[in-house]
């Protein structure tokens, strides 16, 4: 007998029960909707930790100075003032794979424009700080080299301080605005770059020139921090063996002393909420296998009152000619068409749950082909599992005692 | 000569129950040839079920030879003999065994499913044909529970019908019918019959039996009497012959 014959059979027997065997994907679809669901938002989150943080620069590389001693006392991470703008010279000669190197220093304070005053961080750097920090300007301009070289007053404006000076309708760029006192020319306003993955708000902030704010504001000739770009993502522990190197020559380490400086890189930050976000999304996923594995048993339970319900049914096939294997592989086969029919309108579902999920909380899904190739795999081999049992039974009934079962 | 369609020597059948040993079939030996209409006759018990389970190669006996259409079903395994059922018998069951909100038409297809040679198409066919046989050409996208249990068994027949089987076994197959509807059966095999059909027939009504061309009598396991029916009754005539009902 061949397999076209019997998926007809198959086909037949099922669509005679059309709604029981609509209930019995139920749980098939319900199954591989959620887990689709459930790994496509896993996904989505991880996805959207992973552009948060590229969003500050994924192939950035950070220099922090390293602690400082005082009289025995430690005074915590990046507080010395061991790096000045003689390092970031040294980075940018000797380190090929740092494309763009800027030294960055912060203060903070009180700004105060007309009535209105609000506190927040004052970062210098250089000319090609926005590009490094992946900052974009969305009126006015950046400032040039020649103000970073003569420290101009001049200043970059994030959006949270602007409405908070200015108010929406007020256009900042033009303005002048005193920070601690000294009087600074707002040049550009920033583009809004919202929360970050920590709940920062990443545009409470001024950014100028590093001379201003060593000079003008801070008075002080180190800098807290070098941020450099290595020249793409995979380059970035490249740059960070290189720049360690320039660094030691730089500070005149001998060999065996420690670094007096610290380098952290977003890769790290990326790969380590991209685990935390692989365990939630297992865990996501595992639920909804749970449920994938009880709508199976729910197609065995159905497969079996199928087989005693259709008693006569297939000791009449078995009367005229059916054989052992033909019963077998047609309750087989009509339990894999429904865990995989039932299969593949959870995949529908689960690709539109997703997406209706994503809409309406803004969500970014992604919907990950693999899920959607192993759940289809998962139904089939769900359909042969459970369907395997009924089907023995089906097959080893005696013709006999099967017609005249009551 | 006509040839020997079912040829039964020395049959024996024994069943084991607990400790207990049921002889169900003792020593039987029969042969029906090509063209008879046989009914095997006998009380609950009498073996006549088990004689047709046989028949039917649903069952192995347990000594003795049983040649159908001239070939030892002895020797066969379950897949031989499934297809053998397939090709050489057809069914009529008392409770027709229709397949459930399936049109009469795929009812009739179905043996063929199980026929690799047969094609769709001459599926289809074949079916058609068949249920024109029995008078149920207008009836064929039916379902069963459209039908009533007198059209229900002719399109059982024509089930058993659709494969040309050389031999129609049927058990009680008027069991479940009145008089009347009985009749009617009874006329349509004695019509498949004088086209040439064999057909074995259980039945415990003498009556039923009396529309046959020769009545075996079953008890204890063994053949008690054989005998040819001499004045064969026209089922046809019969049912000529009864008042006429009321459309129910």
């Amino acid at each position: 007998m061949n397999i076209t014959n019997l998926s007809k059979i198959a086909l037949n027997a099922l669509l005679r029960n059309k709604f029981r065997a609509f209930l019995t994907m139920l749980g098939i679809i319900i199954g591989v909707a959620s887990v689709i669901a459930m790994l496509a938002i896993g996904e989505g989150s991880k996805k959207s930790i992973q552009d948060q943080i590229s969003s500050m620069g994924s192939n950035l590389v950070i220099v922090m100075p390293g602690t400082q001693m005082m009289g025995g006392v430690q005074q915590g991470n990046a507080s010395s003032k061991a790096l000045d703008v003689r390092d970031v010279k040294a980075i940018r000669l000797d380190c090929p794979s740092v494309s763009a190197v800027s030294p960055e220093v912060r203060g903070g304070g009180q700004v105060v424009a007309g009535g209105n005053n609000w506190p927040t961080t004052f970062y210098g750097g250089d000319v090609n700080y926005l590009d490094i920090k992946k900052v974009e300007v969305k009126t006015g301009r950046m400032f040039s080299e020649q103000e970073v070289a003569s420290a101009a007053k001049v200043c970059l404006i994030g959006q949270t301080v602007a409405d908070n000076l200015f108010g929406k309708e007020v256009d900042p760029v033009g303005q002048t605005i005193r920070f601690k006192n000294i009087p600074v020319r707002v040049i550009g306003l920033l583009e809004e770059k919202g929360e970050n993955t920590f709940g920062m708000d990443q545009d409470d902030l001024l950014i100028g020139p590093f001379t201003t704010v060593q000079k003008r504001i801070l008075a002080v000739t180190h800098i807290n921090a070098i941020l450099g770009s290595a020249v793409n993502e995979e380059a970035t522990s490249q740059a960070v063996t290189e720049i360690t190197t320039a660094m030691r020559t730089s500070h005149k380490l001998s060999e065996g002393e420690e670094d007096d400086f610290q380098i952290r890189t977003q890769a790290e930050l990326v790969s380590t909420f991209s685990s935390i976000s692989d365990i939630l999304t297992t865990l996501l996923g595992a639920i909804s296998a749970i449920s994938l594995l009880v709508g199976g048993i729910g197609i065995m339970n159905i497969m079996y009152v199928s087989v005693t319900e259709r008693t006569r049914e297939i000791g009449l096939r078995m009367s005229i000619g059916g054989r052992g294997l033909d019963i077998l592989m047609q309750f087989l086969i009509e339990s894999i068409l429904l865990s995989v029919i039932g299969g593949i309108i959870g995949i529908l579902v689960g690709v539109t749950a997703s997406a209706v999920i994503g809409n309406l909380t803004g969500w970014p899904i992604a919907v990950m082909p693999l899920a959607i190739v192993v759940s289809f795999l998962v139904c089939t081999a769900i359909g042969v599992f459970f369907g395997w049992y009924p089907a023995r039974k089906a097959a080893g009934l005696n013709p006999i005692d099967a017609l005249r079962f009551e | 000569m006509k040839r020997n369609i079912i040829s039964v020597s020395s049959l024996k059948k024994d069943f084991i129950v607990g400790e207990v040993t049921v002889h169900a079939l003792r020593s039987v030996n029969l042969d029906i040839t090509e063209g008879e209409f046989v009914a095997i006759m006998g009380t609950s018990g009498s073996g006549k079920s088990t004689m047709l389970n046989i028949l039917g190669c649903l069952d192995k006996p347990t000594e003795g030879i049983y040649l159908l259409d001239g070939i030892d079903i002895s020797t066969l395994n379950k897949n031989e003999l499934a297809r053998l059922r397939n090709l050489k018998l057809g069914f009529v069951f008392q409770s027709y065994n229709l397949l459930p909100r399936t049109s009469a038409l795929e009812n009739v297809e179905l043996p063929l499913f199980y026929n690799d040679s047969v094609k769709p198409r001459e599926r289809r066919e074949r079916a058609i044909a068949a249920l024109g046989a029995v008078g149920l050409a207008d009836r064929m996208h039916h379902m069963p529970n459209q039908l009533s249990g007198g059209q229900q068994q002719r399109v059982a027949i024509a089930r058993s019908l659709v494969n040309d089987p050389v031999v129609i076994l049927a058990d009680e197959a008027t069991g479940n019918l009145d008089t009347r509807t009985s009749y009617e059966i009874m006329a349509l095999f004695q019509e498949l019959n004088a086209k040439g059909k064999t057909i074995v027939f259980v039945t415990h009504e003498p009556e039923i039996a009396g529309f046959t061309t020769r009545n075996v009598h079953f008890r204890d396991g063994n053949i008690i009497k054989e005998n040819l029916v001499t004045n064969r009754g026209s089922a046809r005539e019969m049912i000529m012959a009864m008042p006429l009902e009321v459309d129910s």
